[in-house]
C-alpha cells in the first residue's frame, strides 16, 4: 500500500530523473549543435491529463533575448530557497552544464556569447507549434494562460490589446487569469474578455463598493478529462490596486484572500473535484506559502514573478510550476488523476528555442497582419549601446541605468527613479535599437515621465516602502516587483532588517554629499501610479537620449551596497 | 508619483507622525481593551478577524469579525489616534456573530478583535495591516 504522499514523491523522483535527463540530453545535443524540434518537445505521454501553463509573456509575441537574473535574493525562509538562486548556483541544482543551452536560457552568465550560439527565444509562432504538438499527443490538454498577457509592446499598447487577443484567440487557450491587463482601464478589459470566448478567472477579485466577489470573473471553471473532475481555480495578482494605478479599474478590490481560496477548494472539494489546480499570478513566494495554507490544491501554475524552473517545488502534497516569462518557456505537466487524488506527475520546462522550433504559418501570418500598420515605426533605428542591455536583478540592470540616465540629462534632475518590473527583454552590444526594443522596456498606460520635488526624508520614505514591497519576511507582504532603480544616488541596502532602516548612506552623487533630508532634491521618473501625472511619455524620452547619444555607454553600476544577502 | 512639493511635505509629516504614534498609542490601547475585557487577559480562538495583508487605501479598510457564540465583539487599531474602532452587540436572537465594516488606519498597524463569549470569557484574534504609499509592480 503506498500513500499519497509515498506517491508524490516517487513521482517527484520520476519527474526530476525525467527533468534532469531531458535537461542533459538538450544540453549535450546542442553542445554537438543537433538541438531538433523533436528532442524538445520529446515526452512520453503519461496518466489521464494534461496541462499546458504559459505566463507573463507581455506581449511578446516575436522571438526575443531575455537575460535571467544575477541577483535574485529570498529573504526568511525563503533565502536561498529556489527560486532565489542563480548563475553557478542553479547550474548546480539542475544539473545544467556551463555554455549549455539550458544554461544560457536559465541563467545569465556569459549571456551575449551564449545567445549569438543560441539566437532568440519565444515568439508566439513557435508557442503554436509546441502547443499544437502536445495536443497532437493529448488532444483534449488544457491550455492555461497566467496572466500579463495584453501588456508590454508597441503593438499591444495601439491596438490596447487587440493584437495579443487576436494572436492567443488561435491558441484556443481553456482560461485565464490577470494583472497588466486591467492597466487597459475596466471598459476595455471588460471588452476584450467578452471577446476571448473562454473563462476570466479570479477567485480574489472582489467588486469594491459591494465588497463582493465581482460577477465578471469565475473563481473557478470545470473541465473533465480523462474521466476526472478537474476544477481550474483562478488568483490575479493581489496587489493590482497598489502596485499598479488603483484608478484605472477603480471597481475592483483584490488581495490575495486566502480564506476564500480556501473556502472556494472545499466548494470544488464537495461537488466532485479529483484534481483542484490554483492558476496564479500570486508570485512565487506568495504561491509557497499559500500552497502550505490552503489545504486540497494539488497543482498550482506560478506567474508574476517571472521565475522558469526546470521541476516543480513540492508543498506539501502539492506541486508548483513556474514557467518563466517573455514567451521564453511553456511546461506541460501530465497527471494521473484517479479516485479524486493525483497519484503522480510528470513535468516539463519546455525551451522556446526560435530557431530550432518551426513557426507555425497561420500564427505567423496573424502576428504579422497586426503588424503591418506599425512596421516601419517599429524598425526604426535609434541607435546602439557597447554593452548588453538587460533589466533582471533586484537592484539594477543596464536597460534602467540606461532609463535612469536619460531621465536625469533630459529631464534635468538631480535623481531619476524607474519602476523595479521584471518584464522587457535584452539587446546584444552592438545590436541596433529599434524603436520597438525601448517599448518592449517602456510601453505601460501610464508612462508619463514626472519631474517634481523631493525631500530628501520622503526619498528615503519612498525607497525604504519599495524595499518592504520585496523583501518583508512574510511572502504575503511581497509585490512580486524589484527595487526600485535609481540614478543620481547611491545607497547601502541591508535587506534583513526592518522597514525604515533597511536603507543607509543615501548619497547624491554629482557632489558625494549625504543626502540631507530637510533639502528638497529634483527627482524625475516614470510610471506613476497618482492619477494627472504630468510629463512626456518615457519612451519619448528615452529615444531622444538614445538618438542623441549615438552609441550609449554601458558601465557597471556600484551605486547600490547590499549588506545580508 | 506625481507630488507637488506641498503634498510631498504633508506626506512625509504623516509618515513620521505615524511612525511615532503606536508607542503614544500603546497605553490607550492597553486601557481600551482593559475597559472592555474588565481587565482579563483574552485567551485565542474561537474569534477570526479578516483584513487584508496590505491595505489598497488606508482610508477604509475592509475588516470582517467572526465570533460564533459571542455577545459582543470589539475592534480595535492599535496605531490610530483613537483606538477604539467599534463594538458589535449581539442580541439572544442574532442569527450568526459575525460583522463586517471599513475603518481607517493611520498607517501599519496591528488590529485586534476582542469577543466576549456567553459565559463571560474573552477571546482575541489579531492581523498586522500594512499601509503603503503605493509602490512600482513587476
Amino acid at each position: 500500500m503506498i500513500s499519497r504522499r509515498d506517491f508524490l514523491q516517487a513521482a517527484m523522483a520520476t519527474s526530476a530523473l525525467y527533468g534532469a535527463s531531458g535537461f542533459g540530453n538538450w544540453a549535450r545535443l546542442s553542445a554537438q549543435q543537433a538541438l531538433s524540434q523533436d528532442q524538445l518537445l520529446q515526452f512520453d505521454t503519461f496518466g489521464n491529463v494534461s496541462l499546458i501553463h504559459m505566463t507573463d509573456i507581455h506581449a511578446q509575441l516575436k522571438p526575443i533575448y531575455f537575460r535571467e537574473p544575477s541577483i535574485n535574493l529570498g529573504v526568511g525562509e525563503n533565502k536561498g530557497a529556489v527560486p532565489h538562486i542563480t548563475g553557478a548556483d542553479f547550474r548546480k541544482a539542475y544539473g545544467i552544464e556551463d555554455g549549455s543551452a539550458s544554461a544560457y536560457a536559465l541563467t545569465h552568465n556569459d549571456f551575449t556569447a551564449l545567445a549569438q550560439t543560441y539566437g532568440r527565444m519565444g515568439g508566439l509562432d513557435r508557442i503554436a507549434t509546441v502547443i499544437k504538438a502536445i495536443r497532437a499527443d493529448r488532444p483534449d490538454a488544457i491550455l492555461l494562460d497566467g496572466g500579463d498577457t495584453w501588456h508590454g509592446s508597441y503593438g499591444c499598447y495601439h491596438t490596447q490589446g487587440q493584437d495579443v487577443v487576436n494572436a492567443m484567440s488561435l491558441l484556443k487557450p481553456d482560461a485565464m487569469t490577470f494583472h497588466w491587463e486591467f492597466t487597459l482601464g475596466t471598459d476595455r478589459v471588460l471588452e476584450l474578455i467578452g471577446e476571448m470566448g473562454f473563462p476570466a478567472l479570479g477567485q480574489n477579485i472582489f467588486d469594491k463598493e459591494w465588497d463582493e466577489p465581482a460577477e465578471d470573473f469565475e473563481p473557478y471553471t470545470w473541465f473533465e478529462r480523462g474521466g476526472a473532475k478537474i476544477a481550474v481555480l483562478g488568483q490575479a495578482f493581489p496587489y493590482m490596486p497598489i502596485a499598479n494605478p488603483g484608478w484605472m479599474f477603480s471597481e475592483y478590490s483584490f488581495g490575495i484572500r486566502e480564506e476564500r481560496c480556501q473556502e472556494m477548494v472545499d466548494e470544488a472539494r464537495a461537488a466532485g473535484a479529483d484534481l483542484v489546480v490554483l492558476l496564479s499570478h500570486n508570485g512565487f513566494d506568495v504561491d509557497k506559502k499559500m500552497a502550505a495554507q490552503v489545504q486540497g490544491i494539488d497543482v498550482i501554475l506560478s506567474g508574476h514573478t517571472h521565475d522558469a524552473l526546470p521541476e516543480p517545488v513540492l508543498v506539501g502534497e502539492t506541486i508548483i510550476v513556474a514557467t518563466g516569462s517573455n514567451g521564453k518557456f511553456v511546461s506541460r505537466v501530465d497527471l494521473d488523476v484517479q479516485d479524486g487524488r493525483m497519484m503522480g506527475f510528470r513535468h516539463k520546462l519546455i525551451p522556446i528555442f526560435s530557431d530550432v522550433i518551426e513557426p507555425d504559418a497561420e500564427m505567423a501570418a496573424q502576428i504579422d497582419a497586426d503588424r503591418a500598420p506599425y512596421a516601419e515605426a517599429l524598425a526604426e533605428e535609434i541607435g546602439t549601446a557597447d554593452g548588453l542591455l538587460y533589466r533582471r536583478g533586484n537592484f539594477n540592470g543596464t536597460w534602467d541605468d540606461l532609463i535612469c540616465d536619460a531621465l536625469l540629462q533630459e529631464r534635468e534632475a538631480d535623481i531619476a527613479l524607474s519602476p523595479g518590473v521584471r518584464w522587457g527583454p535584452s539587446i546584444l552590444p552592438g545590436q541596433p535599437i529599434t524603436r520597438e526594443d525601448i517599448w518592449n522596456v517602456t510601453s505601460m498606460s501610464y508612462p508619463n515621465a514626472y519631474r517634481t520635488e523631493f525631500t530628501g526624508e520622503f526619498l528615503a520614505v519612498v525607497l525604504e516602502d519599495v524595499a518592504d514591497n520585496l523583501f518583508h519576511p512574510d511572502p504575503y507582504f511581497q509585490q512580486g516587483g524589484d527595487m526600485v532603480r535609481t540614478g543620481g544616488i547611491g545607497f547601502q541596502i541591508d535587506i534583513t532588517k526592518p522597514q525604515g532602516s533597511r536603507i543607509t548612506d543615501l548619497t547624491l552623487l554629482k557632489n558625494g554629499e549625504k543626502i540631507d533630508p530637510a533639502k528638497s532634491y529634483v527627482v524625475a521618473g516614470w510610471a506613476s501610479v497618482n492619477e494627472g501625472t504630468e510629463g512626456p511619455p518615457i519612451w519619448d524620452v528615452v529615444e531622444n537620449y538614445i538618438r542623441r547619444k549615438g552609441t550609449v555607454e554601458v558601465t557597471p553600476n556600484t551605486s547600490v551596497k547590499v549588506v545580508g544577502a | 508619483m506625481e507630488l507637488t512639493r506641498r503634498q510631498t511635505l504633508l506626506t512625509a509629516a504623516g509618515a513620521a507622525v505615524a511612525a511615532v504614534l503606536p508607542l503614544r498609542g500603546y497605553a490607550a490601547v492597553e486601557e481600551s481593551v482593559a475597559t472592555f475585557t474588565g481587565g482579563v487577559e483574552p485567551g485565542s480562538g474561537g474569534i477570526t478577524l479578516t483584513a487584508p495583508e496590505i491595505a489598497e487605501n488606508g482610508n477604509t479598510v475592509p475588516v470582517e469579525v467572526s465570533a460564533p457564540g459571542a455577545v459582543a465583539i470589539a475592534v480595535f487599531a492599535l496605531g490610530n489616534p483613537v483606538p477604539p474602532v467599534a463594538t458589535f452587540n449581539f442580541g439572544p436572537l442574532a442569527a450568526s456573530q459575525s460583522a463586517s465594516t471599513r475603518i481607517r488606519l493611520a498607517g501599519t498597524q496591528e488590529v485586534v478583535a476582542v469577543a466576549k463569549m456567553a459565559d463571560g470569557s474573552f477571546v482575541a484574534d489579531r492581523k498586522e495591516v500594512k499601509v503603503t504609499i503605493g509602490g512600482c509592480g513587476g
